[in-house]
């Protein structure tokens, strides 16, 4: 019998939306961040809950990519990156869906 | 302890960059990150491969800590500057790992690499090399680290931080929402602890808040009784450990420990009492 894998950490996996999402019953949100047409590979999505409390965050990936694992319900969407440069979206997750989100900054 | 003995900002590491007496390290646990760029002249520490001990939850011991700080260059008598991603959650982690084996000469970078990067401050992907060193460490200063049978013990009679999301403290959640759902603990928080996320010590973009906001979040927005001891936990114990830093190191609380355990832990003891829903 083998033991069961410990569970990863809290912190945020490899950023970008490279590893698959098997959504199952999970509400996900992803997306991808542009400027110009170009990836964002520098900055972080955070996915914000009612009255902007702060609920997670990742690094972008190369490819400007995200992804969250979210209850389902209403969510903030919130780009950081460097020269000052922010975005925000209003997200709906619900479960066992895939919410898509393009941010050009 | 002042703030400046244990936290130093993006300026004051610049200006040390290449100091023999100065050690940065990033942790990380994606340490991918570290390899895209990192501070010039900063090694890395992976949070579990040289943290964790390989086969048994717990930390490398005395031994192993001694043998990483050796062949990664580090001396008992360097400042070591811990900084990482996730708003430095590992930086904390590793902060309070050092300060356990009794590293006292430690700093946080403030805002870690987060702040760093949205700053367009310089990152390298030059690896240095460090010569070898023989580091000695102290045994685990247990008045830093509580067990599981210690929580237990302090339900009702301790402060308990539960530093997770509201949807994690409350059971909707088994896990921070970048993650993925799968762990089979059983959701929920432990009675009497309070709901403080982490995120509510950090800024945007991630250095901590000042040290009045700070005294105010957790004495007057959460009632936190200063006079009595704490713990902080979270899932794994690395968000508990920016709150410790918080907690023990900026505000100066004497008696407070981090759980390493956590919720991974304690969510998967049999027949301890759990709540479920918002605190009471």
């Amino acid at each position: 019998m083998s033991a069961a894998p410990l569970p990863d950490g809290c912190g945020a996996p490899a950023g970008g939306v490279s590893v698959s999402a098997a959504t199952g019953t999970q509400a996900v949100v992803e997306g991808r961040v542009t400027r110009e047409g170009v990836p964002v590979g520098t900055g972080y999505a955070r996915l914000l809950g009612t009255g902007d409390e702060f609920v997670a965050e990742v690094p972008l990936g190369d490819d400007g990519g995200f992804r969250f694992f979210a209850a389902p319900g209403s969510w903030t969407l919130r780009v950081l990156a460097p020269n000052g440069l922010r975005a925000e979206r209003s997200v709906q997750a619900d479960n066992g869906q895939v919410t898509t989100v393009e941010v050009a900054l | 302890m002042s703030r400046s003995d244990v936290l130093v900002d993006a300026d004051w590491v610049e200006a040390r960059i290449g100091d023999p007496g100065v050690v940065l390290v990033e942790v990380d646990e994606d340490t991918s990150a570290y390899d895209k760029g990192h501070i010039p002249s900063a090694i890395k520490i992976d949070w579990k491969k040289d943290l964790q001990d390989p086969v048994r939850r717990d930390f490398v011991d005395k031994t192993g800590f001694e043998n990483l700080l050796s062949e990664r260059g580090i001396s008992n008598d360097d400042t070591v500057v811990l900084y990482g991603g996730n708003n430095n959650w590992f930086a904390a982690y590793a902060y309070w790992y050092f300060r356990l084996y009794g590293h006292d000469k430690v700093v946080l970078l403030d805002g870690g690499r987060k702040k760093w990067e949205l700053d367009s401050r310089e990152l390298t992907k030059d690896v240095p090399e460090r010569p070898r060193t023989s580091y000695t460490a102290t045994e685990q200063d247990a008045s830093l680290r509580a067990l599981r049978d210690e929580v237990v013990a302090a339900i009702g009679k301790r402060n308990l931080v539960d530093v997770r999301s509201p949807d994690e403290f409350t059971g909707r959640l088994l896990a921070p929402a970048h993650l993925p759902q799968e762990q089979a603990q059983r959701p929920g928080h432990i009675p009497t602890a309070r709901n403080v996320p982490w995120s509510k010590a950090a800024n945007e973009d991630g250095t901590f808040r000042s040290d009045d906001e700070l005294r105010s979040l957790y004495q007057d927005e959460a009632a936190l009784d200063f006079g009595r001891d704490t713990i902080a936990y979270c899932r794994i114990g690395e968000r508990s450990a920016h709150t410790w830093f918080v907690l023990h190191e900026l505000l100066g609380l004497p008696n407070v420990k981090n759980y390493d355990g956590s919720w991974t832990e304690y969510g998967s003891l049999v027949g301890v009492p759990i709540e479920l829903g918002e605190a009471r």
